[in-house]
């Protein structure tokens, strides 16, 4: 580049990057290809993006308002909590997100977007650029659009291209900032617009003319340089939890041989995992876009009663009505993987925003004594694993399991070492031999309680199942009350005997720290990162994070005995505490719970366990 | 399009083959009982593998009916029939689908998936056993119970109008439509020998006794004195004759259809409609469905056949396609596409 001067460069762990806008200028794709950028250049990353809820709100007001979040450095375990650059396109969503900027932030505006009308149109009195309301801030005003339009001249007038292309200006300062190259970008730039050529020159030059202004900014003193993660040799790629899920659903089924059967219908924010599955015909998936939740759910029991790995994805209000299904397949003891990617509830709720909304549903919500496998994925990048583990324990024991992940992780992005097939744990179904004498429907191998899938069109096996209860091990229909219990002792023991396959809990931390922080699914990166805060400063502080939930890990009890307090970090009012209140009430608990369909910020959980520290 | 047909047993079965250890509990006289016969009777005729077919029902009285046929089967929960068996079917198509169900689990509860499975035309042969009443919770109306009647929910009268299921299956795209009646079984087993030779959902709508909340809820059309006059026996490519002495007939005039005695007012055999169960536009199709006595015979056997693609014929094809043409061939290829970099 052909700076003007050279600016002081200042080392950073770690920065949070906003990108805001309206719904059509294009943040998502300046977020991405920023932090897609600084992925291959060696820094770890969590991304998240924040859509509006309307698809289509007017133009211009805090409704439209788009964003996306990018967390950079040398080791990130969440998306940030307040950002340190602020990149705001138009007024509304300098209105809207400047609460979640650190002060002392660089704020980068479009100071041209902030005309009359905008500005009052985003809710402002006055003009935010100069009323003194951004003094605490680094406030950048950059005449985005002008400028854009500007170095545009010599290849097009067209005022439409020149309006979609100011994101690209934006991004031209942001690599500045970060001294990024603009190799891989322009490549994927080159590449997107194959058949255009003129467009990926329109972007690229639009970019070099953000960066060549920001280099000439004096507001901007210096250029960050953020050290490259000390992440663990191999091939990555960046990966939404949903995609993930989706991609261990499918490698479930190649590693098992049973063929994919989704059910599901579209619901926020789990409808992903359905579109890519979608995708994916050429690895056998078969995808069954239901006419509701609970065709979704029986056709998958269907497909598992036929021989299939069988799939049902969906968000809380899709959960409550599979409720009488999934009783269905706890009764007839069939695999099936039930993805719940938790939303604010109850009812539609908050469908954008994420909560630990359904764990009481997943423990709980059925009629009966209807037992399921309760686990529960903490990254973006782990649901690949959860939901292979899903599928394989669903399939080895017979009986649903519910996956809860959350739609943090279902939106949010990560990088994921790329795993080969080979590596993965091999999946034994229990699948009934043609033709063999002693099969009988409910008949259980005497160790694990699991019985036997005969699938049908195999010779020899015919038989009927359903929801009434059976006779243990000829599988008729029985009203005996002796059976009954037997049958329900059996479902539940057979669920209990998982805990012998599932890894035992462990703890980040000393095993009899003066606080044990427990929490579970989702908010693992946060609850993480303000523990390890604690434990550097050489607080005496513990944590346990859990994935699987029903069954507890066999060593539960020896986790959280030993520790003089307990405290259950929750993004709900309390579902996991009382659970363990419930299966270990020998120990006392306290419990942190937020309810406000934002995830944990790091700080107020660090305030949180200070205080429990500092009392007497 | 290929095919994905099922495969046929070696040996020639008989009804026996079909008959399951397990007591049937339906009440005696309960028209069931013909239905069970009739399709243990068709089965071997059909000639499939007996570990091919594969029974799904809700819950009904109707809905036992997999208990009873030494098939593999399915017994799920109330409505939902349609759903588990269009999974059962897209997950293994060489597997002849049956599904039994009710006019309360298919009309009520599981009307949403009754009319989906039918526009997605997925290979299933579904019986609907009508006795316009809910029988296994004892006595109340049903969507196809009539205007008026008295039941254990309605003392003073139903006030609701009912469904006439050939119209909504019509209405939903069905490609097969057939009513049978179960003091016919010889007819029944063509129909339902028909059903399973189509492709593409299949909907036989038996009128079924209830003789217990619903006795004689039929006999406008089943009674010996009435059944003559009140029923027209379709058969693809013959003149809709009907009577004692075949001397009546349907014919169009003004649009509409209408029943005729030949030889009167110089009515001749010309006059008088020919069936044709293949045709595609179901306009004909759907006034024969709704024809009902005292003016007109109801039509039974059956009305529409109409040739569609299947869903499940569809499905392969795509995946079929898809493996042919994409790059993607295993998981390791997924997970090394797009955008990916190593870390030294
Ligand atoms: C979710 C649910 N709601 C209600 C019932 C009670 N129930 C069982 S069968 C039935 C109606 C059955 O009527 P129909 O489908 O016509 O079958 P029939 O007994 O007449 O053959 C009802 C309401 C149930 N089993 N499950
Ligand atoms: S109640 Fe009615 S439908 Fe049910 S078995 Fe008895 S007669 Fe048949
Ligand atoms: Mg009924």
């Amino acid at each position: 580049m052909t700076g003007k001067t050279k600016k002081q460069f200042i080392e950073r762990e770690d920065v949070v990057v906003k990108f805001v806008g309206d719904s059509g200028d294009g943040m998502q794709l300046t977020g991405t290809l920023f932090s897609d950028n600084a992925a291959i250049g060696g820094n770890d990353i969590a991304t998240f993006p924040d859509y509006p809820a309307e698809i289509r709100a007017p133009h211009n007001t805090i409704a439209g308002v788009s964003g996306f979040q990018v967390h950079i450095g040398k080791k990130v375990h969440t998306t940030g909590d307040l950002c340190d650059v602020l990149v705001a396109m138009n007024p509304a969503s300098l209105k809207a997100n400047l609460k979640w900027a650190k002060i002392g932030a660089t704020i980068i505006v479009d100071a041209d977007s902030f005309d009359e009308r905008s500005i009052e149109k985003a809710g402002y009195k006055t003009n935010p650029m100069d009323d003194g309301s951004l003094d605490k801030f680094n406030l950048i005003k950059a005449p985005v659009s002008s400028f854009t339009k500007e170095s545009l001249k010599e290849l097009t007038t067209d005022v439409k291209t020149a309006e979609k292309s100011r994101n690209m200006f934006a991004l031209g300062i942001i690599y500045f900032i970060f001294d990024r190259k603009f190799d891989t970008t322009f490549e994927y730039l080159d590449k997107k617009f194959k058949k255009n050529p003129l467009v990926s020159e329109i972007n690229k030059t639009v970019m070099k003319a953000g960066y060549i202004f920001a280099e000439n900014v004096d507001a901007l003193e210096s250029q960050i340089h953020i050290p490259k993660a000390t992440l663990e040799k191999g091939k990555y790629r960046n990966i939404t939890g949903n995609v993930a899920t989706a991609w261990g659903l499918l490698a479930a089924s190649e590693k098992s041989g049973v063929p994919l059967f989704l059910g599901s219908y579209p619901i926020t924010p789990a409808t992903e995992i359905l579109m890519e599955l979608a995708k994916h015909k050429s690895l056998g998936a078969k995808v069954f876009q239901a006419e509701d939740e609970i065709a979704g759910i029986c056709s998958a029991i269907g497909a598992s009663f036929a021989g299939s790995m069988a799939c049902t994805t969906t968000s809380g209000p899709g959960l409550s009505l599979k409720s009488e299904a999934i009783g269905l397949a706890v009764m007839t003891e069939l695999p099936l993987v039930i993805v719940d990617v938790q939303r604010g509830g109850p009812s539609t709720g908050l469908p954008t925003k994420s909560e630990q909304s359904d764990l009481y549903q997943a423990l709980f919500g059925r009629n009966g004594e209807a037992p399921c496998i309760v686990i529960a994925a903490s990254s973006p990048s782990n649901c690949f694993y959860f939901a292979f583990e899903a599928a394989k324990l669903s399939m080895e024991h017979m009986t649903p399991v519910i996956l809860l992940t959350d739609g943090y992780l279902g939106n949010g992005s990560q990088l994921f070492k790329i795993p080969k097939m080979a590596d993965l744990p091999k999946i034994n179904p229990p699948i009934a031999k043609p033709n063999d004498p002693d099969y009988k429907p409910y008949r259980r191998d005497p160790e694990t309680f699991v019985r036997q899938w005969a699938i049908p069109g195999t010779e020899g096996l015919r038989h009927r199942i359903g929801g009434l209860e059976k006779e243990n091990i000829i599988g008729t229909v029985s009203t005996d009350p002796q059976n009954h219990q037997l049958m329900v002792d059996l479902r539940e023991a057979k669920v209990q005997k998982v805990a012998d396959f599932i890894p035992l809990q462990t703890i980040t931390g000393k095993e009899n720290a003066d606080i044990l922080v427990v929490s579970w699914g989702g908010t693992q990166g946060a609850v993480l990162s303000a523990v390890e805060a604690l434990q550097a400063e050489g607080k005496s502080i513990a944590h346990a994070h859990f994935n699987y939930i029903m069954p507890l890990p066999k060593n539960t009890a020896d986790i959280l005995s030993g520790h003089k307090k307990i405290i259950v970090c929750e993004l709900n009012s309390g579902q996991f505490v009382n659970y363990l209140r419930m299966k270990h009430p020998e120990n006392q608990y306290r419990q942190f719970n937020k309810v406000q369909g934002l995830p944990f910020f790091v700080n107020e959980l660090t305030a949180a366990f200070n205080q429990i520290l500092e009392e007497k | 399009m290929e095919n994905y047909t099922v495969e046929r047993s070696k040996v020639e079965l008989t009804k026996e083959d079909f008959v399951s250890d397990q007591m049937v509990k339906w009440c005696p006289g309960c028209g069931d009982h013909a239905i069970l016969s009739s399709v243990a009777n068709v089965f071997p005729k059909i000639g499939y593998r007996k570990e091919n077919f594969c029974l799904v029902s809700g819950i009904g009285c109707s809905s036992r009916f997999p208990y009873y046929v030494n098939t593999y089967g399915f017994h799920s929960i109330h409505g939902r029939a349609a759903a588990v068996s269009s999974g059962v079917k897209i997950a293994n198509p060489h597997l002849s689908v049956w599904m039994a169900t009710g006019d309360g689990d298919s009309l009520a509860i599981g009307g949403n998936h009754f009319i989906h499975i039918i526009r997605r035309n997925i290979d299933i042969n579904i019986m609907l056993f009508n006795n316009q009443i809910y029988g296994l919770t004892k006595g109340q109306y049903s969507p196809t119970t009539p205007m008026g009647s008295f039941t254990k929910t309605s003392p003073q009268g139903t006030i609701e109008h009912p469904f006439n299921p050939g119209e909504l299956i019509l209405g939903a795209q069905g490609t097969f439509f057939a009513r049978g009646v179960d003091t016919n079984p010889k007819m029944m087993t063509e129909i339902m020998f028909e059903a399973a030779r189509h492709d593409g959902t299949s909907v036989v709508e038996i009128l079924q006794n209830c003789v217990i909340f619903a006795d004689k809820t039929h006999a406008q059309i089943t009674s010996k004195d009435l059944r003559d006059d009140h029923q027209l026996h379709l058969k693809n490519g013959e003149p809709m004759l009907f009577g004692k002495e075949k001397n009546k007939g349907i014919r169009m005039r003004n649009s509409r259809l209408e029943a005729v005695e030949i030889g009167k007012d110089g009515i001749t055999e010309d006059d008088i409609l020919v069936h044709d169960q293949y045709q595609q536009d179901p306009g004909l199709h759907l006034m024969l469905a709704k024809m009902a006595p005292p003016h007109l015979p109801i039509a039974l056997g059956v009305i529409r056949s109409a040739m569609y693609p299947t869903y499940d014929d569809l499905v392969e094809e795509q995946i079929k396609y898809a493996k042919e043409n994409s790059k993607i061939k295993n998981m390791d290829d997924l997970l090394n596409s797009g955008d990916t970099w190593v870390i030294e």
